[in-house]
């Protein structure tokens, strides 16, 4: 055990932080979730790729920085601290990508990667569908081969960013008649392809954050399709894996609330001291982001020495869900009766300066504990996976 | 960086839990309940034996001079097996207050440390943190707080009254004693950094029990649920038993870096050491109650009895949580950390000093 970082550590650490106190927007971009915003976002994904940030985990030749995972944790902690944008392509470059840098061939590496590490090409995911939410192999939209094309049907939902992406990647079920986790295909397409209608779902915050995406005979080529015929359901699953367990969410994203909410807190302190589970929750979140992130770099050591993990990748979502909730919930208590209003020009109190960092992350903390598996399905895995408990 | 333990350490720690999971089962725990002394000279021997008297004393005066770090990873395993041995107190924690004495106190420290190697010594630490002295009317050795000044003393000089524990492996007494010139060991000038330190020390001592209690009621949780069988199956496949069970694992995983973090803390006299060492103490008290009140709904009717052995580690936990500073201590101590002026919180500040 040594807890502290090298030089080398600190001189990336030094090298990012310059680099993002040179270029990070000085004024707040607007919603990746709005047209403008999209764009705006995407211009951002520009910026770091030219500055060789946009993948760092990378390898050097795709255009990354075949950073290891303390490099990562580095970077991921200085972006948060930087208060950069939030990344449009998260959805490409730290779900995807590890996918097809294990499953992929060389062609697609070559065709997809790079306009991804550059923003040229922005993902949406099609996992759920109507009637394949939690139980994913439900899933029902078929790919039927036709020639060296598939022929996809069906309808896919809940599908994030893909109102405005350029593609994407979900689970089709390419062999007639299998049925749950056999004959599915991981599949990727082009979001303009002919035969694709793509209907926004406005989210709590009025927003096109999500989408339902409808397939009427879309042809896409047999070469689009990552791994082997009828091996979706495993590939989907190492998307899913530790590493991507580990790089939904990092520590750094909590720690900036929980050092925010600590500022909150201090700011309004003489008007709600009377209540004093607001301090115990203050304190509470500060302890649980560190406790979060010194979790992350035990597992970020361990895997770098060699070491495995399982599904006890299945707590994460569950502590840094809860956590989000809890920080959110916690400003909205020390805001008051002020915490429900939208922002307003010109300010009509001096609390209005505080409102809207909180209410639109509030709202969001709300989807924590039910997108990427919610944390009754993680629960599940915890007790069969890792404590050996008998399935129902 | 690197947050893992090296070979070495986690060598120990398997042969620890090892050595423990059959001299300290728990139906021998319960036989040592019943004992007067409620200790066990043959457990002593046989811990004396497997060198874990020696870790923290210095090679030259025969013992391994293993630090905090090294002693983490067996303290949990000490706290998962609930020993009827204060052996945190005595050789860990005593240990350290004996290797800080100064050179002028060099006969004591090799009298009591070299007895420790060998097995012949029970340290009984008493500092007002804690209204009882753990062991005083056993020990051998009492170190004794009075207004920051360190005082040394034996059973036979104080005036001891025991109070029963609902954990009967705790043997706790009210000390009456009068400090004197010839009972002080160090000065308040010379002690106070000492105690300050020891008071960490224990607390992350509790804090690593307090981690393998919660993961050994875990563990009773989950092999009783998979055996007792409702409605036709094991009530262990019920999401309701299930999910009880998989909050404790969460609060587990991410209670014990914490505790690792404190230790290196400990070890390295940081700066931020109070704040760490309580960060643990909060963080893994609320693992073990967790753990011990959904173990006991997972046992049902069973959990709530003297004959299903949960009770003994449910006891301890209990009593660990409020050992060495209870959560009003260690909140203040927080508190105090992040609510200062320019208290270095936020992305990239978690190992900065």
């Amino acid at each position: 055990m040594k807890l502290e970082y090298t030089d080398k550590q600190n001189a990336f650490r030094a090298e990012i932080r310059g680099w993002l106190d040179a270029n990070v927007p000085k004024e707040p971009l607007k919603s990746f979730d709005t047209e403008e915003g999209f764009e705006q976002h995407r211009q951002w994904e520009k910026t770091l790729f030219e500055g060789r940030w946009s993948a760092v985990t990378w390898p050097q030749a795709l255009g990354g920085r075949g950073a290891d995972l303390i490099e990562w944790l580095i970077f991921e902690e200085e972006y948060w601290r930087a208060g950069a944008p939030l990344r449009v392509n998260q959805n490409g470059v730290f779900l995807l990508a590890p996918t097809l840098m294990e499953y992929g061939t060389e062609e697609q590496k070559k065709k997809f990667l790079p306009r991804m590490a550059s923003g040229e090409d922005i993902w949406a995911q099609g996992w759920s569908e109507p009637g394949a939410g939690s139980d994913m192999a439900a899933i029902r939209s078929t790919a039927k081969v036709d020639g060296d094309e598939y022929v996809i049907n069906g309808q896919k939902t809940w599908s994030t960013r893909a109102v405005y992406a350029d593609w994407l990647f979900g689970l089709f079920r390419c062999e007639a008649g299998s049925q749950r986790h056999k004959g599915l295909c991981f599949i990727l397409l082009p979001l303009d392809t002919p035969g694709i209608t793509i209907r926004p779902i406005q989210q709590l915050n009025g927003l096109p954050g999500f989408a339902e995406i409808f397939f009427d005979d879309v042809r896409v080529p047999i070469a689009n399709r990552i791994g082997g015929d009828g091996d979706g359901w495993s590939i989907a699953m190492a998307t899913a894996g530790f590493e991507r367990g580990l790089m939904l969410r990092s520590p750094g994203r909590f720690q900036r609330t929980a050092a925010d909410l600590v500022k909150l807190y201090k700011k309004h302190e003489d008007r709600v001291a009377a209540d004093p589970a607001i301090r115990d929750a203050v304190m509470r979140s500060w302890m649980d982001a560190e406790a979060y992130t010194l979790a992350t770099y035990k597992t970020a050591s361990s895997l770098m020495k060699g070491g495995k993990i399982g599904a006890e990748a299945s707590t994460n979502k569950i502590f840094w869900s809860e956590l989000d909730l809890l920080m959110h919930e916690t400003a909205m208590s020390i805001l008051g009766a002020r915490a429900e209003l939208l922002p307003h020009v010109p300010a009509t109190s001096p609390l209005d300066q505080d409102l809207d960092q909180w209410l639109d992350a509030f709202l969001f903390a709300q989807a924590g504990p039910i997108y990427a598996g919610t944390n009754e399905i993680q629960r599940n895995i915890i007790a069969e996976r890792m404590l050996g408990l008998p399935r129902a | 960086m690197d947050f893992t333990f090296d070979a070495q350490q986690n060598q120990f720690r398997d042969a620890v839990r090892s050595f423990l999971v059959v001299e300290a089962a728990p139906e021998r725990l319960r036989e040592y309940w019943e004992t007067p002394t409620g200790r066990s000279a043959e457990m002593r021997k046989k811990i004396t034996d497997q060198g874990i008297t020696s870790l923290s004393v210095p090679e030259a005066y025969g013992g391994l001079g293993m630090g905090d770090v090294d002693w983490v990873q067996i303290l949990e395993q000490v706290g998962y097996h609930g020993i009827p041995d204060s052996l945190a107190e005595a050789a860990y924690l005593g240990v350290a207050i004996l290797n800080a004495l100064p050179d002028e106190h060099e006969a004591i420290k090799k009298k009591w440390l070299e007895r420790m190697v060998a097995g012949q010594a029970r340290l009984a630490i008493g500092h007002p943190i804690n209204p009882l002295v753990h062991d005083a009317e056993i020990a051998d050795l009492i170190l004794l707080w009075h207004n920051d000044e360190l005082h040394a003393t034996t059973p036979d000089k104080v005036k001891t009254t025991q109070r029963d524990s609902i954990d009967a492996s705790r043997r706790l007494y009210e000390v009456e004693w009068t400090p004197s010139d010839e009972t002080r060991v160090l000065t308040a000038d010379q002690a106070a950094p000492i105690w300050a330190e020891a008071v960490d020390r224990a607390a992350l001592a509790a804090a690593a029990q307090l981690v393998g209690l919660a993961q050994c009621m875990l563990d009773l949780s989950i092999d009783y649920a998979a055996q007792r069988k409702q409605f036709g199956k094991p009530v262990g496949s019920f999401q309701a038993i299930k999910h009880h069970l998989a909050n404790v694992a969460v609060q587990i995983e991410f209670a014990a870096p914490v505790v690792y973090r404190a230790a290196d803390a400990v070890a390295n006299n940081h700066p931020r050491r109070a704040a760490l060492v309580s960060h643990a103490k909060l963080a893994t008290g609320r693992a073990a109650r967790l753990s011990a009140r959904n173990g006991i709904q997972s046992h049902g009717a069973m959990g709530y009895t003297w004959e299903a052995d949960l009770q003994m580690y449910m006891k301890r936990a209990w009593a660990l949580d409020a050992y060495w500073g209870d959560s009003v201590f260690h909140k203040a101590r927080v508190a105090e950390f992040i609510f200062a002026d320019d208290a270095p919180l936020g992305p990239g500040e978690t190992f900065t000093a």
